[in-house]
């Protein structure tokens, strides 16, 4: 602040508070809608205050999923998503620096063909690439399999960008002196690179945790039974149509579950969740 | 930056080795699927893949001579313009307003970015509930207070609202922390020189701060169409399934929509063709602009 403004200063503050009133009501509302019987979840208006049913439905929901709507247990289903998720933060992760490292660090002959395939997969989301890829999966019979939930989305051209762009940033005397010193390369990467690395990694998991778990078209193909479904594809799966049967209390219950892993990865670690968005940018 | 090292590890087998998964996991699951797609997009298959026949480009043609195909493009279009439009206006607004007040940021920039955790679909399912149409609370305000009849399962222009709102909702975090960012790194030394001379805040933020901001709002745009076009299924299905009579059905969600359950494969495959073509465009004018702004 240059100058002062008592004016500018309050209408800031009013401003803000409103956008965050609004933006947090949604979330409110279901907290809200979570505390309450199936009954009262059907009386309009609906109670915009915390009853006292919180614990059961979310033991009833982890336990024994939504009645009526044929669904698995939520606890399974969480259990789903965090496998996929995790598997597709450290999967990507792993991969992306392997091959960042060997195309920093080594020159070998179709380096820049390889280098250009990785990039190209940038341009094919999966939701370019639907039946085809569909079809693949289905033929090595990896429908409703963790390994078919996660191998399609496991190549990132964008986190070996950023390995490459950091492992750029590391002086090249490191090297030198490592390789006088008689450390190989698979030495000089653990012992130096790896560790280097560690900032950019944290980073990178927290975006790319969310990302799968927050996955959506890949699972709704990808999982027939419904003990693979995972979570965001579970709470779909429960409103059939949206009509006024459905269990909302039990429904925003699991919303708040869906909801609450990656809310929580983002607050606690705010710091990596900002450095890694911005960082996407170069 | 230099973009080589200087010098290389000598090795013959292991940096093969070490871009073997990447590579393995990109031909098997993007560049065959792609070329899969683009193959069946110049074939005719009927339903049961019994009878193929190779009809050069007539699949494209019956998709651009089909209105409902159109519909769809129009409908994009719009709902995209609509998402990143409203989602980088309030986010610029609210970071304008962080980054005037200084002190109270990380609170206010905490509790502003944490919906961008939430999934595209629950954050559907959240927004679908507030306005479902006989039990939601804005529908009943709207109804009880304004007499207003809304039931977005009905009534098309409701439809792309409720799906715009659930969209942006999410997207608000993202250019927030962006514009944010590019405030932040506005050299303090020129916003005190303006307001020596006597620039107000408003005029500052005009004057300074919005052209020095172009390339963050640039780079903004092109990252919320990409989200419109791709990202945001799990919102279309979660809500509306594309309706009311497709008034919502964006172009990911048909190819979804025609090969998945109208198992029209040869269409959805010319359609995934055109969006893999918008798809590079995209990526095109994003690094062109960043090669740019390396110059600078």
């Amino acid at each position: 602040m240059i100058e002062h403004r008592p004016g500018l200063n309050f209408f800031c503050h009013a401003l803000l508070i409103t956008a965050i009133v609004v933006i947090l009501f949604p979330v409110w509302f279901t907290f809200v809608a979570s505390t309450h019987t199936a009954e009262r979840m059907r009386e309009v208006p609906l109670p915009l205050w915390p009853g006292g049913e919180l614990w059961q439905n979310v033991v009833a929901v982890l336990r024994h999923g939504v009645a009526g709507a044929s669904t698995a247990p939520v606890g399974r289903m969480m259990v789903n998503s965090l496998i996929m998720a995790l598997s597709i933060a450290i999967g990507k992760i792993i991969i992306s620096i392997i091959s960042a490292y060997a195309i920093v660090y080594f020159r070998f002959r179709l380096r820049m063909l390889f280098f250009w395939m990785i990039f190209i997969t940038l341009m094919l989301p999966v939701e370019v690439r639907i039946f085809p890829t569909y079809k693949v999966v289905s033929e090595l019979h990896m429908v409703d399999s963790y390994q078919g939930l996660v191998l399609p989305l496991i190549a990132s051209a964008t986190a070996t960008f950023l390995f490459r762009q950091f492992f750029l940033t590391i002086p090249d005397s490191l090297m030198e002196a490592a390789w006088m010193d008689g450390a190989g390369p698979m030495r000089f990467f653990w012992d130096v690179v790896l560790p280097l690395s560690r900032t950019n990694i944290a980073a990178l998991f927290v975006i790319l945790f969310i990302y799968g778990w927050n996955q959506y078209l890949w699972p709704l193909l990808i999982t027939t039974q419904e003990s693979m479904y995972t979570v965001v594809i579970g709470i779909k799966r429960m409103i059939p149509g949206g009509d006024a049967s459905v269990d909302w209390n039990l429904v925003m219950t699991t919303a708040m579950l869906a909801m609450l892993p990656p809310a929580l990865v983002v607050i606690l670690m705010q710091k990596w969740f900002v450095k890694g968005l911005i960082e996407q940018e170069k | 930056m230099a973009t080589e090292k200087r010098t290389h590890f000598p090795s013959a087998w292991l940096p093969y080795v070490l871009v073997a998964p990447q590579l393995a996991i990109t031909l098997v699951f993007f560049m065959w699927p792609a070329g899969q797609a683009m193959w069946q997009s110049v074939l005719l298959q009927n339903a049961f893949g019994t009878n193929t026949q190779f009809v050069w480009f007539d699949n494209f043609r019956d998709l651009f001579a089909d209105p409902r195909y159109l519909a769809s493009f129009k409908t994009t279009a719009e709902f995209s313009l609509l998402v990143a439009v409203s989602g980088m206006g309030i986010g610029l607004v609210l970071a304008a307003c962080c980054d005037y007040l200084l002190r109270a940021a990380t609170v206010y920039q905490t509790l502003v970015i944490w919906p961008y955790a939430v999934a595209p679909a629950v954050a559907a399912v959240l927004w679908s509930f507030i306005f479902n149409p006989s039990l939601g609370l804005v529908t009943y305000v709207l109804r009880a207070w304004f007499g207003y009849d809304w039931n977005y399962l009905l009534y098309s222009g409701q439809a792309m609202i409720l799906v715009v709102i659930a969209s942006t909702w999410r997207q608000i975090s993202y250019n927030f922390l962006f514009f944010l960012a590019g405030l932040q790194s506005i050299p303090r030394s020129l916003t005190e020189a303006a307001a020596i001379d006597g620039a107000g805040p408003v005029k500052r933020f005009a004057t300074i701060a919005f052209p020095l901001l172009s390339p963050t709002s640039f780079f903004l745009l092109v990252v919320n169409v990409v989200y419109a076009f791709f990202e945001t299924f799990g919102v279309i299905d979660a809500a509306t399934e594309g309706g009311p009579m497709q008034s919502t059905q964006i172009l990911v969600y048909k190819v979804y929509r025609d090969g998945f359950k109208g198992l029209d494969i040869s269409g959805s495959a010319a359609q995934s063709v055109i969006l893999m073509v918008i798809v590079i465009a995209l990526t095109v004018i994003q690094f062109r602009y960043i090669e740019r702004r390396v110059e600078y």
